[in-house]
């Protein structure tokens, strides 16, 4: 346990200091960040015209989802997308073999590689959102609601990463997962607005199918001490069933791994 | 004949070659067609929520409008910064700038061809949208579809020129991609992807009208729907941008390619 804690240490220590050299880079990112965060808010205000709601949600309850949203995008943008966009790279040019030449779990290695710091931004400021529209509902967070927050919405980030890890190991059949991932990105978009939004049909997909509502709408809940203890239990189902499947695809993968070379 | 000093024959073989390309990528193309749901989205949304009628749009309404958004971004998705990006990168782009033909005519090629591939997904998507949603079913007039088809064309060409001056940057940085976002993120917001314009309160609506952004979704996808909408003004619009931008892509370019050195050099 103790040399994964170190593995990632070091692999993000070097990331760090890579970045350092690309700060107009840090910069539009940074911009953009900003620019996206204020069309989604004033979209999100127009559902609110005229003294409305959203799917039952005030305005303030649904920033808090905006919130959860913009965390998760920058876990994303800082995590995710660096590293398993990157797993096609090293399928096409056979590098994997080097990747599985390590002492290392290879899923690992491949999920931690890389750390994007222009993400971090995102996260912090999604953080912000949350707690302050939180505030301004009038609910007061006690440290059981925050630790459901924090339970509800590690198990959302694992289903966010096993559904986007599958996609990625399915480039060893297909070489160019790109267009996928943008299917799922534009699929994860509905994970801004509350699911109880949705017609019917959607809520059921987005709840069971490809659980959007663990990722944001459930956590949301949770910061507002409105989370049903027995959705977090079927949370803690569904994330696991996703994690130990992509593990499992991934063995599978491995399998039929021929080098690029060979 | 000669168009923008092309000959008919290279026009021709540009866009067979191109086309035989893409051909060869068809299940990207589906899924990259599929990955435009997000109107789809919306509308699941606003057809919800019953804020639809201050805007002026029943549940209808809303569908033909988010329907005929999702098919001209369609036919007006542009990424010549990400191919021109690479192309540069990997050293491609020498060769190209040695022949006596412009490298945009290249991207230009490929976009269209990529439209013509992209057509039969494009329609399936549409048809299954009708079967769930048969209530919304309209066929436009000729002349609608017409005027649809050269304000979506239109469209595609200010959205491509915009890439293009973006492109143009990549002679000065690496990393025009990274800029690229950043028309992304207004594009995203104005131009009417997300919610018809008219939604919008009376001042943001007019900034976003002084912006290229609404004649790139909003003002074809009205058209298509057969909203009321000002034909004339938009596509005068249309055209301005178009004549502004023309020039500045032009100056930008030669700029760039003095700039100019290839990698590895």
């Amino acid at each position: 346990m103790y040399r994964y804690f170190k593995t990632i240490r070091l692999f993000w220590s070097t990331a760090f200091a890579s970045q350092l050299e690309y700060q107009l880079n840090f910069l539009i990112e940074l911009l953009a960040m900003l620019g996206t965060l204020l069309g989604s808010v004033f979209i999100l205000s127009l559902f609110f015209t005229g003294g409305r709601q959203l799917g039952d949600w005030t305005w303030e309850s649904a920033l808090v989802i905006q919130g959860v949203y913009t965390f998760l995008d920058g876990l994303t943008n800082a995590l995710l997308r660096p590293n398993l966009t990157e797993i096609v790279n090293y399928v096409r040019e056979g590098t994997l073999d080097y990747v599985l030449l390590k002492p290392i779990d290879s899923q690992f290695w491949l999920s931690v590689k890389k750390f994007s710091f222009a993400g971090l931004p995102e996260i912090i400021l999604g953080l912000s959102i949350v707690f302050w529209a939180s505030f301004q509902t009038g609910y007061s967070v006690s440290i059981y609601s925050l630790s459901v927050f924090i339970i509800s919405l590690f198990f959302g980030f694992v289903i966010l990463y096993s559904v986007w890890f599958l996609i990625a190991a399915s480039s060893i059949w297909f070489v160019k997962t790109w267009n996928a991932t943008e299917v799922l990105r534009a699929l994860l978009a509905a994970g801004r607005y509350p699911i109880s939004a949705y017609p019917v049909i959607l809520r059921f997909i987005f709840t069971l199918v490809l659980p959007v509502a663990f990722l944001t709408t459930f956590p949301a809940k949770a910061i507002l001490g409105e989370l049903n203890l027995i959705i977090l239990f079927f949370g803690l189902i569904l994330s696991s069933l996703f994690f130990i499947f992509s593990r499992l695809f991934w063995k599978f993968a491995l399998k039929h791994y021929t080098s690029a070379s060979s | 004949m000669r168009i923008f000093g092309l000959s008919f024959k290279v026009i021709k073989t540009l866009l067979t070659t191109q086309y035989a390309y893409m051909l060869e990528y068809r299940i990207e193309i589906a899924l990259w067609a599929l990955s435009g749901v997000l109107p789809f989205i919306m509308f699941s949304l606003w057809s919800q929520s019953d804020v639809g009628n201050s805007f002026g749009l029943n549940d209808i309404g809303l569908a033909r409008y988010f329907l005929s958004a999702f098919l001209v971004r369609q036919f007006s998705v542009v990424w010549v910064v990400f191919s021109f990006e690479e192309d540069s990168l990997s050293g491609r782009l020498s060769p190209y700038l040695l022949q006596p033909l412009h490298p945009l005519f290249r991207y230009v090629a490929s976009h269209l061809a990529e439209q013509a591939t992209r057509l039969p997904f494009a329609l399936a998507i549409a048809i299954t949208f009708f079967i769930l949603n048969p209530s919304s079913f309209w066929l436009p007039s000729l002349p609608q579809v017409f005027l649809a088809y050269l304000s979506t064309h239109f469209a595609f060409t200010i959205a491509f020129l915009l890439q293009s001056l973006v492109a143009a940057l990549c002679f000065w940085t690496e990393k025009s991609s990274a800029l690229e976002r950043l028309i992304f993120v207004p594009y995203l917001f104005l131009s009417g992807l997300l919610v018809p314009l008219s939604a919008f309160p009376s001042n943001v609506l007019k900034v976003a009208m002084l912006t290229p952004f609404p004649y790139l979704i909003n003002f074809p996808a009205k058209i298509l729907s057969g909203m009321q909408v000002d034909i004339f003004n938009g596509f005068l619009a249309q055209i301005l941008w178009i004549s502004i931008l023309i020039p500045s892509v032009n100056i930008l370019w030669k700029l760039g390619v003095k700039r100019y050195t290839a990698m590895g050099a």
